[in-house]
Parts: structure tokens; C-alpha cells; sequence
């Protein structure tokens, strides 16, 4: 082996490393998600002990401030928060790159509609856009959450597509593809999506947490799941008031949400190198 | 015989410039013409045009008949019929030409099995492979089964442009359109491709537009050259006609330069 050849296996584990520290934080949540729908330790709505308990063998991150057990409580934001980041990204990834290869591909000037309508879109905080979705479905639950971060979402996915794929269309492949009598649609199917699909992918996953964020801040305001589901973000709010005589309360979904948001960007990174064929043989 | 392509008083313009201003040639079945001009004289634009793919914002007039339909003003689903059977590009720079994250294998089996279902006899899988494996093979390229496997980045320049020529005559068209196909690639394979493309049109009868500035590489590839100058027919006839006895003052400039190149390259002055 030449020692180029060694450099660029070290990379490669280097990368593979980063998909493996990926897969297994977001793996954690996942594992714990499917767990909760067949078994939870206590019932997350009733009280298992004291009030404010700290953390002990029988509550392992204690207990909140109406005796019921947190680690359960956390187990279930694991599953909401699941939700939230695939419903979000399902929705935005929909939207958004069906707004954005029409956009590409559309005439100038609904083009330049659909730019300049994303563009103002976009100037919004996403959290915003998903506030006014709630408020205008005047009922606040885990769906309405999903749908609104999901429209919030599309905006930024409609835009990423839109321009990536512009620059697809612009290459000799797809004019040789032309003319060699491939249709727009299948222009779409064989090379743009491919081509496109890596950037859009670590993109998604970059959303992902995005949305579990913006999930966590809704509920925080008290937009988001409405109780008994245990949004990570309305733990927080709960902990708020005791955070100085029980800081666990409030540790503990912090660490959860970030772990699960680390977790996702380190899969993008990972997968990225994964599926670029010109990194992988290089 | 009739003409394959017929360009009648082409004028291609973006907003005020014309790029390319009432040009008229023929190529007939078999026929091989070659273009010729400096490059930004509107040779490649006249390809898109026979084929009606010209970039969003240049404007088309005059005719331009592919197989005797016309091309300019037809919209773009029934000029996809029409693409590819009748008539196929072979682009000057075949890494941007080759999708870079598609094994060529499958770039070649694309068009391969699009012809075969529009000739009502569907292709697909061994018989498909056989079929790109067979292809590759006529187009030169040494183990076919690893070259279909592997990605354009992995070829060289050479290859990726062999890959592209297959890919071309996968449509089966009646028409080969070669876009300056051997101006990115060393004098070596310049030669190599260039046999090959002489070899494929004779073998299986195509008319060939050969588009260039290369003027000795058009002298012994065509029968018949229109000489182009900002956008305008300076000069039509045979190549021995044109080459030899040249009416225009461009075209002998353009025969002065390669000359002088020659010369150069041979050590006289």
C-alpha cells in the first residue's frame, strides 16, 4: 500500500467513524422510541414517588415536581421528538422539492415568483412560520406541530432545490441526455433527483434538528403537544421554576435534545461521504 | 435523396445580437458535412438548434427540418420522438458530459433500452447488459464488463469520451451530431477517436455533422464543409473545393494559420 493509499484509508475509517458515532446516538433514540411503545417504566402521567426526587436507582433522573417519574417522561420525548423530525422533514422534503424542481423548471417569470415568494418566506424564522400555522388552526396538538414546522420547513427546502438543481440543468449530461430524447420527467427521475439527492439528504437530516428544536421551543411557549405527551421542550418549561433546587429536571431534556440533534448531524456528515461515489473511490 | 437535416435561413439571437444570421446547409443520409469556424462563430448553437435545444432566451428563426419535421416552434414533448432517433450529439467535453454519479454502464443502457422500446421490442436485464457490453465493445474499449462498472471520474479522457460516443450510437440515430469531440483530448486519442468515428459512420451508415475548428482533423473526416464566420456561411462546397482552391478571405486565413502551425510544429518558419 502506497502511503497515499494509507492517508486515504485512515479518511475513510475516519468518516465511516463519524457515521458509526451518528447511527448510534440517533439509534439510542430510536431504540428507546419503539420502547416506549410497548413498555414504560412507570406511568408517565401518575405520581411514582416525591416530589422533585433526585436521581436514584428506582427514578434514574428523579422525579418533577408532581412526583412522576422523569426518565419515563424523557423516554416518550424521545418518541415525540422522533415524530416530529420525520413528520417535519416527510412534509418539508415534499413540499419543498416539488416547489423547487418547478421553480427550476418552470417558465421566467413564475420562476422568479416562486424565488422571490420563497425568498420572503425564508426571511421569517422558522419558528415563526410555525407559530402562525398553529394560531391559525386554533387547536394545539402533536399534528398541527408537525404540519406547521413541515410548511415552515419547505420554504428552505423549496430554495436549496431550486438552486441545486438549476445547476444540474445546466450541465452537458443533461443536454446530451436531451438529446438523446429523454423526456423532462425523466431528466427529473434519472439525473436531477439523483444528483441532488446527496446535498438534499445531509440537508434533511441538518433539518431534522432544526425541527426537533423549533418542536421543543413550540411546546416551551405551550404551541406544541399538549400534555400527557411529554415534549422535550415542555419538560423544560415545567423545569423552569425549580431549576435552582432541582437542576436535573432541566438538564436532562436539554441533553436529551442536543444528543438526538448532534446525533442527526453526525448521520448527515457520515452519510454524505457515504454516498458520494467520488469521495468513496478516491 | 432527401436531406436528414435541412437548415434553411437560420438566424439564432439573443435579445439584439445575433449570433447566428441566415444560414442554410443540407446533409443528406450518409452524408458526412463538417462545420467549421473559430469558436463563438455559432457552431455549436447550430447543433442545439438541428435538434432544438437551444438555452432558454436565444430565439430561433427561419427552418430547420430534422428527418422532415420541423423543429423550430414544435414543442419539446413531440421533439423528444424525434431526439435521439433521428439524430444524437457526441459533445466536446466528455466528463461534464457523463453523469458523474451514474455507473457508465447504466448511462449507456438508458438510451440503449429507450430506442429498443420505441422500436416495440423492449430490452432489459441480461439482454440489456449484453447489449451495453456489446456496445462498448464497438466503440474500442478494452474490458467492457470493468469499464461498464465504473464511474466517468475513474475513466480517462479518452474513455469517457468513447463512453459518450456509445452512448450516441445507443439511440441508433440517423444523424450523428459530433460537437468538437476531440478538441479536449491529446493528439493521441484525437487520432484514435477520430478513426473510430469514421470507422462507426461507414459501418453503420450515418450521416455525420462534424463540427470543429479543427481544420485538418475536418479535411479527413468529411466530404463536404460550410465554413462559418461570426455566425455567417462564408463558404460551402466540397472539402477539396474549399481546402484547395478557398474563395473566401476568411477561409484562406483560417488555412494560412493552420499552415503556420504546421510549420512551426515542424521546425520551419
Amino acid at each position: 500500500m502506497t502511503a497515499a493509499a494509507e492517508t486515504q484509508a485512515v479518511e475513510r475509517r475516519q468518516h465511516s467513524l463519524t457515521l458509526y458515532a451518528g447511527a448510534v446516538l440517533v439509534g439510542i433514540h430510536v431504540v428507546i422510541a419503539l420502547l416506549t411503545l410497548v413498555w414504560l417504566p412507570y406511568d408517565p402521567s401518575a405520581m411514582a414517588g416525591g416530589r422533585l426526587e433526585p436521581p436514584s436507582w428506582l427514578h434514574w433522573v428523579g422525579t418533577d415536581r408532581l412526583g412522576r417519574d422523569l426518565f419515563t417522561q424523557l423516554m416518550i420525548g424521545s418518541r415525540i421528538a422522533l415524530m416530529v423530525g420525520v413528520g417535519a422533514v416527510a412534509i418539508g422534503a415534499v413540499i419543498g422539492v416539488t416547489l423547487g424542481l418547478l421553480a427550476a423548471f418552470a417558465s421566467r417569470w413564475l420562476d422568479d415568483a416562486l424565488a422571490a415568494t420563497l425568498d420572503i418566506l425564508i426571511a421569517f424564522p422558522t419558528l415563526l412560520i410555525a407559530m402562525l400555522v398553529v394560531a391559525a388552526s386554533d387547536t394545539a396538538s402533536l399534528s398541527t406541530a408537525i404540519v406547521a414546522l413541515g410548511i415552515a420547513l419547505s420554504a428552505i427546502v423549496a430554495r436549496l432545490t431550486r438552486i441545486l438543481a438549476k445547476r444540474v440543468l445546466l450541465m452537458d449530461y443533461i443536454t446530451a441526455a436531451r438529446t438523446s430524447g429523454t423526456s423532462w420527467l425523466g431528466i427529473v427521475l434519472i439525473h436531477v433527483l439523483p444528483n441532488i439527492w446527496p446535498t438534499l439528504s445531509v440537508n434533511f437530516a441538518l433539518q431534522f434538528g432544526l425541527a426537533v428544536i423549533a418542536e421543543a421551543s413550540l411546546s416551551y411557549l405551550g404551541l406544541g403537544a399538549p400534555p400527557p405527551n411529554a415534549s422535550w421542550g415542555r419538560l423544560l418549561q415545567e423545569a423552569q421554576g425549580t431549576v435552582y433546587t432541582a437542576p436535573i429536571g432541566a438538564i436532562a431534556p436539554g441533553v436529551a435534545l442536543v444528543s438526538l440533534v448532534i446525533g442527526m448531524n453526525l448521520l448527515a456528515d457520515g452519510l454524505r461521504e457515504a454516498i458520494d461515489p467520488t469521495r468513496q473511490a478516491r | 435523396m432527401s436531406a436528414l437535416l435541412d437548415v434553411h435561413r437560420l438566424t439564432i439571437r439573443t435579445g439584439t445580437t445575433t449570433l447566428v444570421r441566415d444560414l442554410s446547409f443540407q446533409t443528406a443520409s450518409g452524408e458526412r458535412v463538417g462545420l467549421i469556424g473559430e469558436s463563438g462563430s455559432g457552431k455549436s448553437l447550430t447543433a442545439l438548434a438541428a435538434t432544438g435545444l437551444l438555452p432558454a432566451g436565444l430565439v430561433a428563426e427561419g427552418s430547420v427540418e430534422l428527418a422532415g419535421q420541423q423543429v423550430i416552434g414544435t414543442p419539446d414533448n413531440q421533439l423528444d420522438q424525434l431526439r435521439g432517433t433521428a439524430a444524437a450529439i457526441v459533445f466536446q467535453e466528455p466528463l461534464t458530459a457523463l453523469d458523474p454519479l451514474k455507473r457508465v454502464g447504466r448511462q449507456v443502457a438508458e438510451p440503449l433500452s429507450r430506442r429498443a422500446r420505441r422500436d416495440g421490442r423492449p430490452l432489459s436485464g441480461t439482454a440489456l447488459d449484453g447489449a451495453v457490453l456489446a456496445l462498448l465493445d464497438e466503440v474500442a474499449l478494452s474490458d467492457p464488463t470493468r469499464i461498464a462498472r465504473a464511474y466517468p471520474h475513474e475513466l480517462s479522457g479518452g474513455q469517457r469520451q468513447r463512453i459518450a460516443i456509445a452512448m450516441a450510437l445507443a439511440c441508433r440515430p440517423d444523424l450523428l451530431i459530433a460537437d468538437e469531440p476531440t478538441t479536449a483530448l491529446d493528439v493521441t486519442t484525437q487520432a484514435e477517436i477520430l478513426n473510430l468515428l469514421d470507422r462507426l459512420v461507414r459501418e453503420r451508415n450515418m450521416a455525420l455533422l462534424f463540427i470543429s475548428h479543427d481544420l485538418p482533423v475536418v479535411a479527413n473526416t468529411v466530404e463536404r464543409v460550410v465554413v462559418l464566420r461570426k455566425g455567417e456561411a462564408v463558404e460551402t462546397g466540397p472539402v477539396a473545393t474549399v481546402f484547395g482552391a478557398p474563395q473566401h478571405d476568411y477561409t484562406r486565413s483560417l488555412l494560412a494559420a493552420a499552415r503556420s502551425f504546421d510549420d512551426a510544429l515542424e521546425g520551419r518558419s
